[in-house]
């Protein structure tokens, strides 16, 4: 057969598929098959290209242009013009510069934009081919550590890489492998924590609908590090063609003798099995995670014993989010002083962000931890669909708020940090002034309330009325005092509270009395007269029963 | 949906085989018990406490746990629910863009409140956390196909889709 002159690659993913992605897929081949081209031009189903809001999507390559927007009523047209005579439809073109990934690096900003590490195939191969993936230098890394590394080595070029938890909390990777490498057990586990819950997040379900085996890849390689012979990737329950694509990636994997016993003849033994979760956010937190595991309900566990200690079913365990696993191969492929030399040396690496909002690209994004929110809300996401800038927040609904005074500071860890901040899950809402600060942060407490797992009194209790004080405030019936008392009570919450849950609401409630007192204290009602404590304590009473 | 089912005798018997049949597959141990309880609920439609009382004499567990299990995870129900579940999503997203007023539009055009189901057994109406669509915000979901985009006035079209 002749090798084809060009590919439409058509970005099927849980987004698109809703808006018809599979139909235009189909009805692309039919009329490139009905010109008599079938054999030139081939169409493929790839992943997410990075728009969110561009409609389905498809590009041509190597022409290197993307449509965007498609209907199968517009396809006859498309193949005609381009395919038949040759010339792009420019009206459907998307600004392509920044979806369509680039390996070969040829941003004019240099050092700033480096490839991808994670992304690098999404939207460029076929995600339920093993054959693409391993082409493009895929399981290279599993064959490069398993024939010439030893699980001790593994782990320490991933701690040489820097490489930082990318699910929230920022923990380094190499140092939480090594506490479970060192456990002497019968069996170890390799978790893949793909309940991703958190609001405005959906990365992970794009890295695993994008590229499943880059996930594979890399929890083999973390389960040969830590000496673990069994995975599983808990997916939450809505995420079906997550599912669908991960457990069709594992059985490739299998068929090709990449999972298994005796993995590329090395003798290393080691399997993944799929989990579906049943809808808890908190079983985001690792313990409470492996308690739903384990068939019980989602509740935090107390820590020690932690669990590359003891995890599932009391063994050791090791839990990473979706992107830290993806980030692995790249590392053992290309070494860790490689890895280190990208974006900033305290994060290095990059970072994945779905970018929402009023923004005129909303869309999924992997950029150098050296970039700023600037840089991603002009560069990336193209400026302010409308309005001007207000507030942004960063990281999910446990996010905090930051105001254009933080536009200038990197998205890292350290840089946020200095500025009494935190980069969160990977998502980035944008927002116009036409947002009140109340009416979100009660949006937000909504959340937190109805995912309070009840488990422990500060969390359970600290909600409800953090729901009730932003009711107030968001209907400008807020007493006098209000907001100090609900700084206090995040603070409280924030020390006392048994799991990350409880600590949540700190980062929102507490950034935007910072940047946005003022605009708050327009909640109060200067003349309101608080309840007398009998009053609240009866209150509380009714709450309670 | 089974629930939907007015015939109370042989075909469910029929169901209680087929969950049998899951049970059997599944491998020994407390993990088996909430992919057990999906399919159960798969089965039914719901998870009345017959069928919890079911499931944990068969994995040899207490009812309670089984009960506490069902009543932690969002995705289980021990009410009936009407023949197609429209979920609102009411993360960050959709509700910046708007989904408080689809939840009105949705309760008055059905006439339910949140969580109830019409009278007629055709539509539940619940609400969730974030799908992670928010490219197509705001989005609601009816049973598995999700609907992106929506807007009041396009509420009355979506539903007639569904019978």
């Amino acid at each position: 057969m002749a090798k084809p002159r060009a590919y439409v690659m058509v970005s099927v993913d849980a987004d698109t598929v809703v808006i018809g992605a599979r139909e235009v897929k189909t009805r692309l081949a039919a009329e490139i098959g009905g010109c008599g081209l079938g054999g030139e031009v081939r169409v493929l189903e790839t992943g997410s290209f990075g728009p969110s809001d561009a409609g389905v999507v498809a590009a041509v390559l190597p022409d290197g242009v993307v449509y965007g927007n498609l209907t199968p009523e517009r396809i006859p047209q498309l193949v005609e013009e381009h395919f038949v005579k040759g010339r792009p439809v420019k009206d459907w073109l998307l600004p392509g510069e920044h979806f369509l990934p680039d390996p070969e690096n040829s941003d004019p900003r240099g050092q700033q934009y480096f490839g991808r590490i994670v992304l690098d195939n999404c939207g460029r191969i076929d995600p339920e081919s093993i054959e693409e993936y391993i082409a493009n230098d895929g399981y290279f890394a599993l064959g490069k550590a398993l024939a010439e590394m030893t699980p001790e080595a593994l782990v320490e070029e991933v701690k040489a890489s820097g490489l930082r938890g990318r699910g929230g909390a920022g923990f380094p990777t190499g140092l939480k492998w090594s506490f479970c490498a060192s456990e002497q057990a019968d069996i170890k586990y390799v978790i893949c924590n793909a309940d991703e819950g958190e609001p405005g997040t959906f990365k992970d379900r794009l890295i695993m609908e994008g590229d499943p085996h880059k996930v594979i890849e890399g929890m083999a390689l973390c389960g040969y590090a830590l000496g673990a012979s069994q995975g599983y990737v808990y997916i939450r329950g809505e995420y079906k063609l997550s599912i669908e694509r991960i457990r069709h990636a594992i059985e490739a994997a299998r068929e090709n003798g990449l999972l298994g016993k005796d993995i590329m003849g090395s003798g290393f033994d080691f399997d993944i099995a799929v989990k579906i979760g049943a809808g808890a956010y908190v079983c985001g937190e690792e313990t409470a995670l492996i308690e739903s595991m384990e068939g019980k309900r989602g509740l935090p566990r107390v820590k020690p014993p932690f669990p590359a200690k003891a995890g599932f079913r009391g063994k050791p365990t090791n839990v990473n989010n979706v992107e830290t696993l993806a980030n692995i191969p790249f590392i053992i492929r290309n070494g860790a002083a490689q890895f280190h030399r990208i974006g900033d040396p305290g994060t290095p690496g990059t970072k994945v962000y779905t970018v929402l909002g009023h923004i005129n690209r909303a869309g999924l994004i992997e950029v150098p931890t050296s970039v700023t929110l600037r840089d991603v809300l002009e560069d990336y996401a193209g400026g302010m669909r409308a309005g001007t800038f207000k507030m942004a927040q960063l990281g999910g609904t446990a996010g905090d708020l930051l105001d254009a005074s933080m536009l200038d500071v990197p998205l890292n860890y350290d840089s946020l940090a200095k500025n009494g901040h935190s980069l969160g899950s990977g998502a980035i809402l944008f927002m116009n002034e036409t947002v009140k600060v109340c009416d979100f942060l009660h949006a937000c407490m909504k959340f937190f309330a109805h995912e309070s797992c009840g488990n422990c009194n500060p969390c359970r209790n600290g909600m409800e009325a953090l729901l009730e004080l932003t009711e107030r405030l968001k209907q400008g019936a807020g007493y006098p005092g209000d907001i100090a008392l609900m700084e206090e009570l995040v603070m409280g919450m924030q020390s006392i509270a048994f799991c990350p849950l409880g600590q949540s609401p700190a980062a929102p409630v507490l950034s935007a009395v910072r940047y946005f007192r003022d605009e708050m204290l327009t909640g109060i009602d200067a003349d309101a007269v608080r309840p007398r404590p009998e009053h609240t304590m009866r209150h509380l009473m009714k709450l309670a029963s | 949906m089974a629930n939907t089912c007015e015939c109370e005798g042989s075909c469910t018997s029929v169901v209680y085989e087929e969950l049998d049949a899951f049970m059997a597959d599944c491998p020994k141990g407390r993990d088996r018990l909430i992919p057990v309880l999906q399919k159960a609920q798969e089965l039914f439609g719901y998870l009345p406490v017959e069928v919890q009382e079911y499931v944990a004499q068969a994995l040899e567990l207490p009812v309670s746990e089984v009960y506490g299990v069902v009543t932690f995870y969002h995705y289980f129900t021990m009410e009936p629910r009407g023949r197609h579940t429209i979920n609102v999503c009411l993360g960050t997203e959709c509700y910046v863009r708007g989904a408080k007023k689809i939840v009105e539009a949705l309760s008055e055009n059905l006439n339910i409140k949140m969580g109830g189901t019409t009278e007629d057994r055709r539509f539940s109406l619940t609400t969730q956390r974030c799908f992670g669509a928010c490219g197509l915000a705001p989005v609601i979901m009816i049973n598995d196909d999700v609907h992106g985009r929506v807007t009041p006035k396009k509420i009355a079209g979506i539903l007639a889709q569904y019978e």
